[in-house]
């Protein structure tokens, strides 16, 4: 059961390699060729946290107190700590803890 | 592998010729072991976590040894339902991964000296991680071309066996709310938003992403609101640049 291959699953881990690998290879192939404005650059920096930003946020809107309150503990704590052990530890506390109070 | 990637391209003094040679590798790796062992601590939890979305221990680790991608894999996987949506997954994969872009890019002027097998291969173990030590061996001067590849494989190495352990731990327990372990991918999300936070100029791009993303995921199905968050993201942040 766990030693299970899904092929469907497989094609999607495929196509996932396949388009980190393009973007992978392809600065070095395409930038070489193609000059990229430090506009374009910004806007590519920013994408992995807007996509964080972009799963929390409706999961957040929608999430009870607990949920709140806990997740505002993990930002603290990884602010201060930059330890991800540490801020996921007290996270797991903090949402235990919570819901049996609230 | 959800550090932050910053972006500096071709104006240093490069030398005639990169080497690449085993001993570069062979200083890579063990240069980036310590770096490593950090990235198995992320590995384990990739493994518990995809477990809990419904992967196996074998479609796991096939993730972790073909994608090598942390932050990518872990997003995925906040994304992956049954059924599996196919777009938004992949998509998704790609656009966070966009920043490889950049990083591949910086490498450039070293790596145009290596042969295409050289150079097309030392990418696909590209990370966050190693790509940043590269570097910086790379401008001190030190033209070993072959450091990016042996990095790579100590980040390949643990980050695959890291992924074998979670895994394997995550299909052992079997009601992940008794542990706190459903608000586990949240408190990842929060954590990786933390390190990836560059200061106050982030502030307007990430409400305009969240603000999309909630907008977007009351109006439209499924999970499409991560792709149109994190575009219009990006796409203010282009908007407001000034140069």
């Amino acid at each position: 059961m766990t030693i299970e291959l899904d092929p469907f699953v497989v094609a999607v881990i495929a196509a996932m390699g396949v388009a980190t690998y393009v973007t992978k290879a392809g600065g070095l192939w395409l930038l070489g060729r193609v000059d990229l404005s430090p506009r374009v650059e910004s806007g590519l920096e920013i994408l992995p946290g807007a996509i964080i930003v972009s799963i929390l946020a409706p999961e957040l809107v929608g999430g009870t107190l607990a949920t709140w309150l806990a997740a505002g503990i993990v930002l603290v704590v990884a602010w201060r700590t930059d330890s991800i052990t540490i801020s996921l530890g007290t996270g797991v506390v903090a949402i235990l803890a919570l819901r049996a109070v609230l | 592998m959800g550090g932050k990637t910053t972006s500096q391209q071709g104006d240093e003094a490069v030398p005639e010729s990169t080497t690449f040679s085993l001993a570069g590798a062979r200083k890579g790796f063990l240069a980036c072991v310590p770096v490593a062992l950090g990235v198995a601590g992320y590995g384990v939890l990739f493994g518990v976590l995809a477990r809990q979305a419904g992967l196996t221990v074998a479609e796991s680790t096939l993730m972790s040894a073909t994608v090598v991608a942390g932050a990518a894999q872990v997003i995925a996987i906040g994304v992956w339902e049954q059924p599996i949506p196919v777009a938004v997954v992949v998509g998704t994969v790609f656009i966070v991964n966009l920043r490889y872009l950049l990083m591949g890019a910086s490498l450039r002027p070293w790596f145009r000296n290596l042969s295409p097998l050289q150079a097309y291969g030392s990418v696909f173990v590209m990370a966050d991680e190693n790509w940043a030590l590269t570097m910086q061996e790379l401008r001190s001067g030190n033209p070993t071309g072959a450091f990016l590849l042996g990095s790579g494989i100590a980040i390949w190495v643990f980050w695959v066996l890291a992924t074998v352990v979670g895994a394997a731990a995550g299909g052992v327990i079997d009601n992940p709310a008794t542990y706190g372990l459903d608000f586990m991918l949240t408190a990842v999300f929060v954590t990786i938003a933390v390190g990836l936070w560059e200061g106050r100029s982030d502030l307007v791009p990430w409400l305009v992403a969240g603000g999309v993303a909630v907008g977007t995921a009351q109006l439209l199905g499924g999970e499409w609101y991560i792709l149109f968050g994190g575009l219009a993201g990006a796409g203010v942040e282009m908007v407001r640049y000034d140069d």
